[in-house]
């Protein structure tokens, strides 16, 4: 298309609207028949044989002199047509993924530099903790930004997960919507194979620079460091360098690439980033070099791995339609009974029957065999079966302990504290809610809450108001719970709050996954985590109100009994014995009565 | 009341005071309650009285402070008592600077305070030693006022008639003054502007009267003066204010029966016998005066009267007059004669009116 387009533009620029020049005369005399006979006029000619692209073309400069001389310049066509479907069939071929987001950026979060920044170092931490939770490693993350010249910087992740085998390298990082993650129904922080390749596309986009990898499978193997650019037409990767190295680590993989960026400090920045993925990952090292200041440096909290969250099944009441045609077409199941209990998750030979028999089809069916009508049946059929909940083991949480661990560690506070609610279902994918709080201390008084968001122990930190996360804290009554909100907003107070959701598919809004998107089930379940560490930070500040009442009830007694003595001593002419004896009288009746 | 009465009660609630915290008691102070809920109108007396409803401060923790404040009051003002001085509102503000922790942050405070040990004790704040800075209002016409020379105490004989185009300020404290007169009545007027025409044009001289500037709402020591005037020489007194919920309700009311406020010295503070000359309702539509729409505060306050005030629930023409004035939703000012002539006041309206006192307001 564009190379066309430039073709076209190459011409001088009344070129393309010659050839409409000669019948629009005719349409001045008779001009409804005229405007029906234009296209058929015009398109006569390229259909007759001539190239197709070439007609357009080469048509124009040769009428380009006559019209001109013929007198004031008419009104452009108002139907034109110089394309056929032969001609722009011709033109129809695939779109390169690479090319299509190289174009979309935007939709990976790579819209801005200082966002770009943010997203790449995100994508490679991201892999970096899946990889090593994978291999059942303890994650020791190093992350150095430095900044090469202005608004370019280099980005360096070094971890010590499995290392990549030497001949996926080039792929997992030259080739998007290549990975591990997208055919498994299990919790991950990356999903599509579609992060650490953009991210590596933006650096030779902005810099022109390779991606630069070095990674080791094990102490006996030698490590690879590859340099590799994307081909962005084909999707393929450009291995430029790949040699053997020596590297300090048995195992591991680094990666270095070069991009534009902008570093900032304050909410939404890498620093922010690094340290609510430390906060969510509290058995992982981390140690990061920001581009200016001092070194961030945060020991694991527990040195027991989270549980490895389980491959599970889908559940047939989130699946779509064309994910079950597919899904049938592919199966190995030779019944349709057969194939529905193979492939979904909790669905029993009775409840594949049943989904049958609602569908109006027989379980002995071949599933090969089912057209798209029949299968879309099946799909309706599924809502109406009553199947079981998926199981909710393979889905791990954080954890309320380590979360609170975590926040005091993080936030200087006065007040924690975190919850984790009982597994639910959005869609047939089992999901979990994590909520954590802390108020106080040295948080800015006057400001809205800090909402942390969290999905897979990612942090998400762009479009916050589109986030079922944000929408569930907004529309939870702070009031109650002694804060002030303003209606439609976040609670002003000081305070830090901690969202986090766990899924084995969590609902993004889009592909860069900022926002998760608001399902009935997923609010309703955040919104009694919000409830309950409202309520709980109810209690502390209704008990240091109460606290504070004493003290001010102590201090008023002090401050005022003497002057009743004082008063009592003028008017009677009390000795000062006198006086203090009714000061201390006072002071104990009134201290005893004291209602707390 | 004499002063070692004063004296002698002061120090009476100070022992029960005493007593109470030694025996581990909380002790409590009894108050008469300060509004116009705890007041009824008494037609044969003609001012509020009391109805005897109290309010208990007891010693608490949260009400320490106030306490504690009223006590060094009552101590301050017995000092006073004892050695024949005076403070005023203002001065008592500034003593209590020297209370620490217990002194007033401003004078609301302190006079809220004072009027209760005032209410607490029965008494006029000039009798525990207080005076007010309010200036009393002013006087002239057909009256020798018979005062005494502070130095020589000799009397001391001030003629009304002959102060030209000024007037003679009432003192705080007119117990002590004699009258001579031999006017017919005496017109009282809010407004200063109103009271320097007749002054002027010596209004008093063609009517036969005196006339009194009240200033706003007449201060005490104003309300005894014309009391005290009228019962001596028995004559009549005529009220002149603006036509409004404010001019009848808070000013007219407060001249005539007292206030709902200081209501147990009402019955020296009030002038049972004065009457409503105008602006009425009436002279409105009768006199085609300029108004201005009655404001929110004015409807409230007009409202309040008929509803909640005992004065004017008494008598039926009052809320008649109310009713009418809410009905027209205007309000008219004195000076609003002037529409017809600046002197028609004088030459027109007031001789109109005298004609027919019968017809005043109660």
């Amino acid at each position: 298309m564009d190379l066309f387009n430039r073709t076209t533009a190459g011409g001088t620029s009344p070129a393309g609207e010659k050839p409409a020049r000669a019948p629009r005369r005719k349409a001045a005399k008779a001009p409804r028949a005229a405007a029906a006979a234009t296209p058929i006029e015009e398109a006569a000619p390229t259909a007759a044989g001539l190239p197709a692209e070439a007609a357009p073309i080469e048509a124009a400069p040769a009428e380009a002199i006559e019209p001109a001389a013929a007198g004031p310049p008419a009104r452009p066509a108002i139907a034109r047509r110089r394309e056929t479907a032969e001609s722009i069939g011709k033109r129809q071929r695939d779109i390169s993924v690479a090319e299509f987001f190289q174009k979309n950026r935007h939709l990976l979060g790579f819209d801005n530099p200082a966002k770009a920044l943010l997203t790449a170092t995100k994508e490679a931490v991201d892999n970096s903790l899946d990889a090593c939770e994978e291999a059942g490693i303890l994650p020791d993350l190093d992350i150095v930004i430095d900044e090469k010249a202005e608004d370019r910087f280099r980005l360096v992740i070094t971890d010590n997960g499995p290392g990549i085998v030497r001949t996926q390298i080039p792929r997992v990082f030259g080739k998007l919507l290549y990975g591990s993650k997208f055919h498994t129904m299990r919790q991950s922080r990356g999903q599509q194979g579609i992060g650490i390749s953009a991210a590596g596309m933006y650096s030779q986009l902005t810099t022109g620079q390779p991606v630069k990898i070095t990674s080791r499978t094990g102490a006996k193997k030698p490590a690879h460091y590859f340099e590799i650019q994307i081909d962005t037409t084909r999707n393929e990767p450009k291995v430029l360098v790949d040699r053997e190295v020596e590297w300090d680590r048995d195992h591991g993989t680094r990666v270095e690439m070069e991009l534009a960026g902008l570093y900032k400090k304050g909410r939404r920045s890498v620093d922010d980033y690094i340290v609510q993925t430390a906060l969510a990952n509290p058995h992982a090292a981390v140690r990061y070099q920001p581009p200016k200041g001092d070194e961030y440096h945060r020991d694991r909290i527990t040195s027991e791995l989270p549980r490895e969250p389980l491959v599970i099944k889908p559940h047939p009441y989130g699946v779509e339609l064309g994910v079950l045609i597919s899904m049938l077409r592919e199966t190995k199941g030779r019944s349709l009974s057969s194939a529905l209990q193979a492939d979904f998750a909790r669905v029993s030979e009775r409840v594949a029957v049943g989904i049958c028999k609602t569908a109006g089809l027989r379980p002995e069916t071949r599933p090969k065999a089912l057209g798209v009508q029949e299968i879309e049946a099946l799909f309706r059929a599924i809502p109406k079966v009553k199947i079981m909940a998926p199981p909710t083991n393979c889905i791990v949480p954080i954890g309320d302990e380590l979360l609170l661990v975590g926040l005091k560690e993080t936030v200087k506070a006065e007040f924690y504290t975190s919850i984790t609610r009982p597994p639910s279902v959005y869609r047939g994918n089992p999901f979990q809610i994590e909520v954590g709080l802390a108020y106080g201390g040295e948080l800015p008084a006057d400001e809205l809450v800090d909402l942390w968001r969290f999905a897979n122990r990612v942090p998400l930190q762009y479009q916050q108001s589109g986030c079922a996360i944000a929408r569930a804290a907004l529309t939870t009554d702070w009031r109650k719970y002694g804060l002030q909100q303003s209606k439609g907003a976040l609670p002003a107070a000081p305070m830090v709050l901690f969202v986090h959701m766990v899924s084995v598919w969590v609902p993004f809004t889009s592909e860069s996954k900022e926002a998760v998107a608001a399902y009935p089930e997923i609010i309703r379940e955040l919104r009694l985590g919000l409830q309950e560490v409202g309520r709980r930070l109810g209690g502390f500040l209704r008990h240091r109100r109460r606290l504070a009442e004493e003290d001010k009830k102590k201090s008023y007694i002090k401050s005022y009994i003497p002057h009743i003595g004082i008063a009592l001593r003028e008017i009677l002419g009390l000795t000062k014995q006198d006086e203090a004896k009714v000061v201390e009288v006072l002071t104990e009746t009134l201290e005893r009565s004291r209602t707390l | 009341m004499s002063q070692p009465t004063v004296t002698k009660k002061i120090k009476s609630t100070a022992e029960g005071v005493h007593r109470d915290i030694l025996k581990r008691r909380k002790p409590s102070l009894k108050f008469p309650l300060r509004s116009l809920s705890n007041v009824k109108y008494d037609p044969k007396a003609g001012h509020f009285e009391m109805r005897g409803r109290t309010k208990e401060r007891t010693l608490t923790v949260s009400t320490v402070k106030t306490f504690a404040q009223t006590l060094r009051m009552m101590a301050l003002s017995k000092q006073l008592v004892d050695t024949d001085d005076i403070a005023t509102k203002r001065e008592a503000y500034y003593v209590s600077k020297n209370w620490d922790d217990a002194r007033f942050l401003e004078q609301p405070e302190s006079d809220a305070v004072m009027d209760d040990v005032e209410a607490l004790f029965a008494v006029n704040r000039e009798q525990i030693g207080f005076v007010p800075e309010e200036k009393g209002g002013e006087i002239s016409g057909k009256l020798v006022i018979v005062d005494k020379d502070s130095e020589t105490g000799k009397p001391l004989r001030i003629d009304c008639t002959k102060f030209g185009s000024g007037a003679y300020s009432i003192p705080i404290s007119v117990e002590h003054l004699k009258f001579e007169t031999d006017a017919d009545f005496i017109l009282v007027i809010e407004t200063a502007g109103m009271f320097q025409r007749l002054v002027k044009h010596k209004y008093w001289k063609t009517a036969n009267c005196v006339l009194v500037s009240m200033g706003g709402v007449p201060t005490r020591a104003c309300r005894r003066f014309i009391r005290r005037l009228a019962d001596f020489k028995k004559i009549p007194v005529y009220v002149f204010v603006d036509g409004d919920p404010y001019g009848i309700s808070n000013i007219y009311r407060t001249l005539k029966v007292g206030s709902g406020n200081a209501a147990h010295l009402n019955e020296f503070f009030c002038v049972p016998q004065a009457r409503y000359l105008g602006i009425t309702p009436q002279d409105i539509i009768d006199y085609k005066l300029p108004t201005h729409p009655l404001k929110d505060v004015d409807v409230k306050r007009a409202r309040d009267a008929i509803k909640n005030d005992p004065f004017f629930q008494h008598h039926k023409p009052w809320v008649a007059a109310m009713e009418h004035l809410l009905k027209m939703g205007v309000r008219a000012e004195q000076q609003a004669l002037a529409k017809w002539g600046l002197n028609y006041v004088i030459d027109q309206y007031l001789p109109d009116k005298l004609k027919n006192t019968e017809r005043f307001l109660p």
